[in-house]
């Protein structure tokens, strides 16, 4: 256990003299791992590289703390770019129109007829009277897919499998519940691919005739790097108000997100997360982006991290470390900080790669103990100075603390070298040129 | 640069010539500078790994490809684009290849008693239901007898729509109405296959995400049902999968696989501008052949699967 804590007090050192800010170099390997575990996420190639590029250089010459390193806090960083990029403007649906019309577009299968079930509902929840109209005239049992949906959620339906044109059908639903007095009218449509000029005009003119308060483009969560294409090419065409992604109830991670709100910039409004009519939730960017990234772990490390950071603590021990000053005091208080981040096991399984390994390792809380008991049995005098513990004090210590004359002198040792070390870094630092001394300032 | 010297100008010229042809494709970008040199440059291998990525190859099959790339040309030396191009090719062919034979559709039915049963599972809205009704019509094509079974008893007017295919194409449907047991559905539709002589029996099921444990557990169900009138049976089960699905593909084809022994794939709505390169990476690690493409939602939008035409749209913008 030693060990391990000498060697975080060692990349604690690190961080301190060499790394205290993102530099290209102390994150190139973060920002890749980054880039991949964002494409592995379904983000487009493009848009997964524009963005890490955009927030490293957002990032360079960001001042790192004590105890994470850069790339740990570049993570961090993307993950809050990540947040504020797919939550900005927030904004809710358009109900303005007697009735409003909600207009559902996307491809085949991506769950419009589903959502469109389940958005009545949630609006008819809200109190408003809701309609839904059936203007898939193609799939086999679309129109009686909807109107047994409708019967589900209780909301009146309009269909008509006397025609095959979907904006006759529309208008004669307008017609209806302008008749009735509904609220809002759900418009489904067909299942189109974006090339399908026929089906894109199709569309087009649905919306030009409806003039809908509210376009909504379904896309399966699930999608991969043609996200981008297919988000662009309808927007191109129907400049659609919001998106929403369906299918978020399994574990696909959901980077085609990210890729629709680069391109096309419209707010994700709902989710689907089951294949029940209940299962529509509002979208949360901050779940959204822990997703997509899949390095949360990272993140709330050093959100623990920043918590717990000392600032005028850390140049304190920065000053004592380029002094040669370093003494038990300082190793009991680093201790402390590494305490206050939390359960050990919980915080070395944060680090990336480690977690697996530990799983069934059992690290106790209590690691510490005998080290702490050791430094807290030493007067203050011996903590300031160690090099006065002669063979009586080890015995007096050793039996304070509970311990036994051997663990005492493997702490004096330990600590004794962890002195050279920083000796041997202060000389390295004092020669060497461009050598970071950020706290030095 | 030595090797240069070795290039006689017919050598060059043919060359450029090669060069004309693919002019609209990723090879027309690669630079003359690649020829005689032990490693291929950097640009080259960045327009590749873009290209395979934005097909959704994953990573890890395109670092895969990228490295035995650069191992054949350190290896072979002096290459030119159209050898490049084959050499990539069949690299990505390769990675397909283990799945033994190409499927034909008649073959299937010689070596196994009849019928010959079919179990389509996937993920929602992947076009299951669709792909079974062209499926029938191709078997109904080919003069065979085929009974539909309606396994997909959730999805509200899932049994309507695969009996307006059935009619379609003509072919016997079973179905137990909405909300029953699909096990019992297949079972039927297995049973009447047998008692009515049919050569295909193909069950439908309902779309259903691999995290759901419950859902996949009930397709073991209706496998092991169906086994009890014919012990081999399901002798094909069909994971269905959407062209336009990114990586989330592989952890499908793995849990269908864990629960179903998947052997076949389809691959749907080829038609639009998704690749659908991720059953690259399925067909190498699982070991699964493609079997079907979709290609649009006609009735004879259903095709045999061609590993190297599929290979070459992906270089295609």
């Amino acid at each position: 256990m030693f060990e391990s804590l000498s060697s975080k007090l060692e990349k604690a050192i690190k961080t301190l003299k060499g790394q205290g800010r993102i530099t290209d170099i102390n994150v190139a390997e973060t920002v890749k791992e980054i880039r991949k575990a964002l494409i592995d996420a379904d983000v487009n190639y493009k848009i997964a590289k524009q963005f890490t590029d955009n927030v490293k250089a957002k990032a360079m010459g960001e001042d790192v703390i004590n105890s994470i390193s850069p790339g740990q806090l570049m993570v961090k960083i993307v993950n809050d770019e990540l947040v504020a990029h797919l939550g900005g403007d927030k904004q809710d649906i358009n109900l303005s129109g007697s009735p409003a019309i909600i207009l559902m577009s996307g491809l085949q299968g991506s769950g419009k007829t589903t959502f469109s079930g389940k958005l009545a509902g949630y609006l008819k929840s809200k109190g408003l009277t809701v309609m839904l109209a059936a203007c898939d005239v193609y799939r086999p049992a679309a129109i009686e897919q909807l109107r047994v949906v409708a019967e589900q959620i209780k909301v009146p339906v309009h269909l008509d499998t006397e025609t095959k044109d979907p904006v006759k059908i529309a208008n004669d639903a307008v017609q209806k519940a302008k008749e009735i007095g509904i609220k809002v009218l759900i418009i489904d449509t067909a299942g189109r691919l974006a090339v399908d000029t026929e089906m894109m005009n199709e569309i087009s003119r649905l919306k030009s005739s409806l003039n809908p308060s509210e376009i909504l483009f379904v896309v399966d969560a699930m999608t991969g790097q043609d996200a981008v294409n297919t988000a662009k090419a309808f927007n191109d065409v129907l400049n659609f108000d919001g998106v929403v992604l369906t299918k978020m109830d399994g574990d696909t991670r959901g980077g085609a997100a990210l890729s629709i709100k680069s391109v096309v910039n419209k707010p994700i409004k709902f989710i689907g997360t089951g294949e029940k009519l209940d299962a529509i939730d509002l979208f949360y960017p901050q779940r959204m982006a822990q997703r997509i990234l899949g390095m949360g772990d990272i993140v709330t490390l050093v959100e623990r991290a920043q918590n717990i950071y000392d600032k005028e603590e850390a140049e304190r021990l920065h000053k004592k470390l380029t002094q040669d000053k370093f003494d038990f005091e300082d190793f009991l208080n680093q201790i402390q900080q590494i305490k206050k981040m939390g359960n050990i096991k919980d915080l070395v399984s944060m680090i990336p790669g480690v977690g697996k390994a530990i799983k069934d390792l059992d690290i106790s809380d209590d690691a510490f103990k005998g080290i702490e008991a050791i430094i807290r049995s030493m007067t203050p005098q011996e903590r300031k100075n160690p090099d006065i513990i002669n063979g009586s004090r080890k015995k007096r210590i050793a039996a304070g603390s509970g311990t036994e004359l051997p663990q005492v002198n493997q702490l004096l040792k330990q600590f004794e070298d962890m002195r050279k070390m920083m000796r041997t870094m202060n000389k390295m630092q004092g020669s060497g040129k461009g050598m970071r001394m950020p706290l030095g300032r | 640069m030595a090797f240069f010297g070795l290039f006689s100008k017919e050598k060059k010229e043919k060359l450029n010539q090669g060069l004309e042809k693919t002019k609209t494709s990723l090879f027309s970008k690669i630079s003359k500078a690649l020829i005689g040199k032990s490693t291929v440059d950097d640009s080259f291998l960045d327009e590749l790994e873009e290209i395979l990525i934005s097909s959704d190859v994953g990573i890890g099959t395109t670092l895969k490809v990228i490295e035995r790339i650069q191992q054949r040309v350190a290896r072979d030396k002096y290459i030119n684009t159209s050898d490049l191009h084959t050499l990539l090719r069949n690299e990505m062919v390769n990675l397909m290849e283990e799945n033994a034979i190409q499927p034909s559709l008649s073959k299937d039915f010689t070596s196994i008693g009849k019928p010959y049963v079919i179990m389509v599972v996937g993920v929602n809205g992947v076009g299951k239901t669709t792909t079974i009704g062209k499926l029938a019509n191709l078997f109904r094509n080919e003069g065979k007898k085929v009974v539909l079974g309606a396994g997909d008893t959730f999805r509200a007017a899932a049994v309507e729509q695969l009996r307006i295919w059935s009619e379609r194409s003509g072919v016997g449907f079973i179905a137990h109405g909405m909300n029953t047991d699909p096990a019992a559905v297949a079972f039927d539709a297995v049973k009447k296959g047998v008692e009515e002589g049919a050569d295909v029996v193909i069950i439908d099921t309902a779309g259903r995400l691999h995290t759901k444990v419950n859902l996949m557990n009930e397709l073991s169900k209706i496998k092991r049902v169906v086994a009890k009138i014919i012990p081999e049976a399901p002798h094909e089960v069909l994971l269905v999968l959407d062209a336009s699905t990114g990586q989330n593909a592989f952890e499908q084809a793995r849990q269908f696989t864990a629960v179903t022994d998947v052997n076949a794939l389809a691959l749907t709505k080829l038609d639009g501008t998704a690749k659908g390169g991720v059953v690259i990476g399925i067909a190498d690690q699982f070991k699964i052949p493609v079997k079907y493409i979709g290609v649009g939602e006609g009735i004879d939008d259903l095709q045999l699967f061609n590993k190297t035409e599929f290979i070459d749209s992906l270089f295609k913008s």
